[in-house]
């Protein structure tokens, strides 16, 4: 299938296509930059929400949950579930869907389980043009669901536009999330679990973190869930409508948008120039005789970058 | 660079013996592949559709309780109806002998029963996969 | 040489649960072993020895083989058949339908209507299943675990029909609810009611029905799912006390329920390992039940347990073997003390049993019993320094995780994480990458082949059985009291949402013809529907 014909059929909407692209952007090469060339134009109505959260606190029910709602009000719904590749093998197993089982079906759910196959940067350049052919597709709300346990993750909730931090009772793992950092990056707090003890004591704890930290138009609110009996997914929903208002009234959503753009605008620079210098430095020889010179210790790498980009880099006459 | 291998394991049907499928799922992993575990219980709708949107090369199904002539065909219809002609589909399980020549003439590539060693299955999976 | 001679076969000698066995066992490893505290005698606590103080020497154990396939009527002429033989006790497989809890009509359940046991939809299948079997004369054992509540209210109702009173009616339910969270995964609500009902069965038998055993806390399949030794003893042990600690808090006194508790573990290949493992079993329940929850009745402290022979040990290639297989399995069961014991048939993994399977099976159990001497005196390993040492180990090893499970939260908390599961996940594919490496031997498969042409035989089931068991079905809800049914089912919706015994709201719902897969759905309404964690 031809790149042309792939665009237009996943603009028209046929599911198979949308599955074929995404494929491609994972696999990350030019046909896959062709691609979001085409249908860049028809991006930028979607809602993307972000559920994060360390291992087994329900994000991917909680996912399940919000779908369910969504779909009640005849919206349709996109979800990509991020998960860690094996940095050994290169394999991963993908699991998420389990709890999205009854939705899959839905002519007008579309869930795809990503990999986030080790490279850097890789993880967030492909889950954000996964949320873009989503977007192109007309879906009007997306779902990400990431494990929150580093860096990795909270790169990819860049792409949201509200984030939701989802943690539960007992176990502690509030001070994990402070620590990864990852309490900051949440527009709400969802305890989940609601029905274990201790729920009311994290969410007591969690205000008066909150309490503390520094002034802010928009104060995270801290929501309950029990989200393996759906109860308080439509409250949470609400939040989360309410949250996008914000967003719209005080211009933070085209801030936001803009934001992302310009990065990626900068990510790609970056790459481009990276494979570019490298592969005309591999070429020229200049690439192994600077290792050579590493490797005898007659070159340090300082010298050694400015030597590979003077001669072939931005400082270098041919390019 | 080589694409990534998809391969959805699934156990369609009532059993919940995951052993087998456990076991499978692990050893795609470590040998590259991306799997994506559909989970117990599925009807063959849920894992045509998973098919669909994840753009997976296999569907390897494990089943054991003596339904694999009703859902194993199932699933392949729905397979093709959308589209997904090229996928390598693979059934584990206990499967008599009369009911594997079956199921080869309904689409299934592989059939591999009880005591298979995982590092076969593998190699199977290599090189019958269709390249996209 | 001399360097030469120490040398042995391998690096590390291992079980076949990859636990690591030492050259000899001598007396510093069973140092600390007090004979009073820790083994005591055959009969007495903390029944490391045995439960009796005869053991086989008053009765050997109870060789049940469990069957069953086909249809109600099928079923039916099998036990008519078997009781005329002077077999007194039946034992019930439902197909998978009946076991997740769906009608033989609904869409999920096409194809496997009737395959791996009966179909029963309502009390008429019950009731032809049970035609002419007078219930105060037999036993009859239910492998049954989600809906158990439902199949033991079908039976009540069938005996009242007969005009059996509950309190004469015995038999056994296995209503082991955590192992399937854990291992078979046959669930169907989530943990927490799922544990209610189970609650409500103990509290309404120890009232009603007091001969019945309400549950069977099975290891079998824990270990079935490729777990070590270990595992299946302190998850099996683990489940065991997270149901007591259910009655207690749902307020029943512990030594009204404990003794009709029962176990069901698997007897692999590893002889000595098992051994250890069935010893350490009745040792820690004892010790738990006086100890942590303050049973005063002995028969509370007592673990019995039924033994069944490991079917993931069989092998499809050169199938004869698995009857030596099963031959040490079933010793390792009797040397351990079991009270019943079914031996595998050597194709029983893949196929129906073939009748001269069957009669093999039950023959090494005879010749065990009969001829090999193993029965005449108890515990006969008692006291080797290997065995007692392996005991203890085992011991240790399920303490262990006993804690570790304690620090997740308790038994229910951990299967929510995917922590039983993780292990058994993990335990099995070290196994199958032992075996495929050539480190773990398995006769016939990865060594000593032979060529030979694998053939799993057909197992056809009548194609018309599923046709002919929706018919039956739909005729049973076109001709009840459609108006009780929904009155019935309202009540159990209401009943489900407060905190009454359910029951007698069951009872009266299968006695108005309300289908199994109709109360099901209330309780899917009301509970919810468990679905499990990937766990890698
Ligand atoms: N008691 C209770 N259990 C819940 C609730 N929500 C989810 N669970 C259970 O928690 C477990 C984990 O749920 P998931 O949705 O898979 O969690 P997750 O965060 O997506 O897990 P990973 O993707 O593996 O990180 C499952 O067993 C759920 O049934 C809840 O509100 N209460
Ligand atoms: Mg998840």
């Amino acid at each position: 299938m031809n790149i042309e014909e792939l665009a237009s059929r996943l603009l028209n909407q046929d599911k198979r296509a949308l599955a074929r692209a995404i494929s491609l952007i994972e696999d990350g090469g030019v046909e896959a930059r062709a691609l979001m060339k085409r249908i860049y134009p028809n991006t930028g109505r979607a809602a993307v929400v972000g559920v994060t959260g360390a291992p087994g606190v329900g994000k991917s029910t909680l996912v399940d949950g919000l779908t369910a709602y969504y779909r009640q009000q005849g919206l349709r719904v996109g979800v990509l579930a991020v998960d860690p590749t094996s940095p050994f093998t290169g394999g991963a197993i993908l699991g998420d869907r389990i709890r999205m089982q009854e939705r899959g079906t839905d002519p007008d759910v579309f869930i795809r389980s990503l990999a986030s196959r080790g490279q850097v940067g890789g993880l967030s350049r492909a889950t954000g043009d996964s949320i873009r052919a989503m977007d192109a597709f007309g879906k009007d709300i997306i779902l990400v669901e990431t494990v929150g346990a580093g860096q990795g993750e909270v790169e990819v909730m860049r792409y949201a536009h509200t984030t939701l931090v989802v943690l539960m009772p007992g176990g502690g793992d509030e001070i994990q999330a402070i620590k990864a950092g990852i309490l900051e990056i949440g527009d709400i707090l969802v305890v989940n679990k609601a029905d274990m003890e201790g729920a009311d004591r994290l969410v007591r704890d969690l205000e008066m973190m909150l309490d503390l930290g520094p002034e802010s138009p928009w104060r995270p609110p801290v929501m309950k869930t029990v989200a393996s009996r759906g109860a308080g997914v439509a409250a949470l929903a609400e939040k989360i409508e309410e949250h996008r208002q914000y967003l719209i009234s005080s211009g933070g959503l085209d801030r936001k948008k803009l934001d992302q753009v310009s990065s990626q605008v900068e990510e790609i620079v970056a790459s481009s120039l990276l494979a570019e210098v490298m592969s005309r430095a591999r070429a020229a020889g200049t690439w192994q005789e600077v290792v050579d010179r590493l490797s005898e210790g007659t070159l340090d790498p300082y010298t050694a970058a400015e030597e590979v980009l003077s001669r072939h880099g931005l400082l270098s006459e041919e390019g | 660079m080589e694409r990534t291998i998809r391969v959805l394991v699934g156990k369609p049907g009532l059993d919940g013996h995951d052993r087998g499928a456990k076991v499978v799922a692990r050893a795609y992993r470590d040998a590259g592949m991306e799997v994506i575990y559909t989970g117990l219980h599925q009807t063959p709708e849920q894992i045509v559709q998973a098919a669909v949107q994840e753009d997976v090369d296999v569907v390897a199904l494990s089943i054991l309780s003596g339904a694999h002539n009703t859902l194993v065909p199932k699933v392949i219809e729905g397979l093709k109806r959308e589209g997904l002609d090229d996928v390598l589909v693979l059934v584990g399980g206990i499967i008599p002998e009369e009911d594997v020549e079956f199921l080869k003439k309904a689409g299934v590539a592989g059939v591999f029963g009880p005591g298979t060693p995982t590092s076969e299955i593998i190699e199977f999976t290599r090189e019958n996969v269709k390249r996209k | 040489m001399d360097r030469d001679e120490k040398r042995e076969r391998r690096e590390v000698f291992m079980t076949v649960s990859g636990a690591p066995i030492k050259r000899k066992y001598g007396p510093e490893d069973v140092a600390d072993l007090d004979y009073q505290r820790d083994l005591g005698d055959p009969g007495c606590y903390p029944y490391t020895r045995g439960i009796h103080e005869t053991m086989y020497r008053g009765r050997v154990w109870t060789m049940r083989q469990f069957a069953g396939f086909g249809t109600a009527e099928q079923s039916n002429e099998r036990y008519k058949y078997l009781l005329e033989q002077g077999q007194t006790g039946l034992s019930v497989a439902f197909d998978m339908p009946t076991i997740m809890g769906y009608d033989s009509d609904h869409p999920r359940a096409d194809g496997e209507v009737g395959k791996l046991g009966v179909a029963v939809d309502s009390l008429a299948d019950m009731e032809i299943l049970f035609d002419g079997i007078p219930l105060d004369k037999v036993t009859t054992s239910m492998t049954i675990n989600a809906p158990a509540a439902i199949l033991l209210a079908m039976y009540i109702a069938v005996a009242e029909k007969q005009g059996v009173s509950p309190r004469d009616i015995g038999g056994t339910i296995q209503n082991d609810i955590l192992k399937e969270y854990i291992a078979q995964k046959s669930y169907i609500f989530p943990p927490r009611p799922s544990l209610r009902l189970i609650t409500d069965i103990f509290a309404y038998c120890a009232e009603h029905v007091p001969r019945w055993n309400t549950i069977s806390i099975s290891g079998y399949h824990i270990r079935e799912a490729g777990s070590t030794a270990v595992q299946e003893l302190a998850f099996t042990l683990a489940n065991g006390m997270a149901y007591v600690q259910a009655g207690i808090d749902a307020g029943l006194d512990v030594d009204s329920f404990a003794p009709r508790l029962s176990f069901f573990f698997n007897a692999h290949n590893d002889l000595f390992e098992e051994v250890a493992k069935f010893r350490a079993a009745r040792r820690i329940w004892a010790r738990v039940m006086r100890e942590r929850f303050g049973a005063q009745n002995p028969r509370s402290w007592l673990l019995r347990f039924h033994t069944q022979t490991a079917g993931c040990s069989l092998t499809a290639q050169q199938p004869e073997v698995n009857i030596i297989r099963t031959t040490i399995q079933a010793l390792a069961g009797v040397l351990g003390g079991t009270q019943s014991l079914h031996t595998n048939s050597m194709d029983e993994a893949w196929a129906l049993p073939s009748a001269d399977a069957v009669r093999i099976a039950l023959r090494t159990q005879q010749v065990l019993a009969e001829e090999s001497g193993v029965a005449n005196t108890i515990d006969p390993l008692g006291g080797s320094y290997f065995v007692e040492a392996l005991t203890d180990r085992m011991e240790r090893e399920a303490q262990e995780y006993f804690d570790r499970i304690e620090r997740l939260g308790g038994v229910v908390a951990a299967i929510e994480a995917g922590f039983q599961q993780r292990e058994i996940a993990d335990a099995a594919y070290r196994y199958q990458k032992r075996v495929e490496s050539g480190e773990y031997t398995v006769v016939g498969v990865n060594k000593y082949l032979i060529e030979e042409e694998l053939k799993i035989p057909l197992l056809r089931i009548d194609p018309d059985v599923q046709a002919r068991q929706i018919e039956r079905t739909r005729r049973v809800r076109r001709e009840r009291d459609e108006v009780e049914v929904r009155r019935c089912l309202r009540d159990l919706e209401e009943g489900a949402r407060g905190d009454a015994n359910l029951m007698p709201l069951i009872l009266a719902a299968v006695k108005a013809y309300a289908t199994l897969g109709e109360i099901v759905d209330v309780f899917r309404t009301v509970f919810g529907e468990y679905r499990e964690r990937a766990i890698f």
